[in-house]
């Protein structure tokens, strides 16, 4: 598999994501977030966590003007398929290729810690690795991942089985973490190409870092 | 001209910051706070003289970037 890593200036989770993608045995590119084009015969584009552009004015609100985000629009909307991790979520969200919004937690904290998560979807590339009622342990670290989406936008969710992951405890009950809609910690599109989550799935690799379910996360991409 | 933005979460989506600064208000004795909403204020000058063209060109600056509609509202003034 071709994956393209997306970098913009604040980003701080391009090397990992690169590690954690070249771990399982695919070929990866970064990509410098002027550009116009994405690499040809990519299989899949990653957003990766950090700061882009400083966090300054909303999460994500800047960097998904980027040039290059022109360009993931135009693959996403042509089916490609796109991940988006923490700060690559609320960018999607910004650009409008994911439904919803990123707001501050709701204690005002920066939440960084394992976190256990259930898998509430699994009819789809990302998750389908995993079964749905699984409970994960995967890292989390962010101050804006309070997910927010009225009522009508829920049930569209729920009905299309666009959830993907909630906070939990380690039953899979869902758990209050930083104020999420539901619990919510993972959603994809309506076309189930374009998916994004709060947590760190590739800081989960190795049993040494406490976690190794994020392999099965990333694998689901490879069939 | 100078074009004044308000920009606060929309009703009805709970605001952490607010919540908090209510709470230590409580605890600083100040009676009689039923609420408290923190926006942010985004002052920008423009060439331009023309209000009803600032008043557009502002609004489409906000809709595009200054706010994400999604979870907030926002308020124009020019002065």
């Amino acid at each position: 598999m071709k994956v393209a890593v997306l970098r913009f200036p604040g980003t701080n989770c391009e090397f990992d994501t690169q590690y954690a993608f070249e771990k399982l045995g695919h070929t990866t590119k970064l990509v410098w977030h002027e550009e116009m084009t994405l690499p040809e015969d990519i299989d899949l584009v990653v957003v990766p966590g950090g700061f882009s552009y400083g966090d300054y004015l909303r999460s994500g609100s800047i960097a998904r003007f980027s040039p290059v985000m022109k360009a993931v629009s135009k693959y996403a909307n042509d089916g490609g398929k796109v991940l988006g991790i923490c700060n690559g979520f609320q960018i999607l969200t910004e650009a409008g290729l994911l439904p919803g919004a990123l707001k501050r937690n709701n204690n005002l904290h920066f939440i960084s810690k394992h976190q256990n998560l259930c898998v509430i979807n699994n009819d789809n590339a990302f998750l389908n690795q995993c079964e749905a009622g699984e409970v994960l342990n995967i890292p989390i670290a962010h101050a804006d991942g309070n997910y927010y989406i009225d009522d009508e936008g829920f049930k569209k969710l729920e009905e299309n089985g666009q959830i993907l992951l909630r906070y939990s405890d380690e039953n899979g009950n869902p758990v209050v973490v930083n104020g999420s809609v539901t619990s919510i910690a993972g959603v994809c599109n309506e076309n189930k190409n374009v998916f994004g989550l709060m947590p760190h799935p590739e800081r989960a690799l190795e049993a040494i870092l406490g976690s190794e379910d994020g392999i099965r996360m990333l694998k689901g991409f490879e069939a | 001209m100078t074009a004044i933005v308000n920009v606060f979460l929309k009703e009805g989506v709970l605001d952490p910051q607010g919540k908090a600064a209510h709470h230590a208000l409580d605890s600083l004795g100040f009676e009689g706070v039923s609420d408290v909403r923190i926006g942010k204020q985004i002052v920008i000058k423009l060439d331009t003289d023309d209000k009803s063209k600032a008043e557009a060109e502002v609004k489409e600056m906000c809709e595009t970037l200054l706010a994400n509609t999604v979870i907030e509202d926002y308020t124009i003034e020019i002065v």
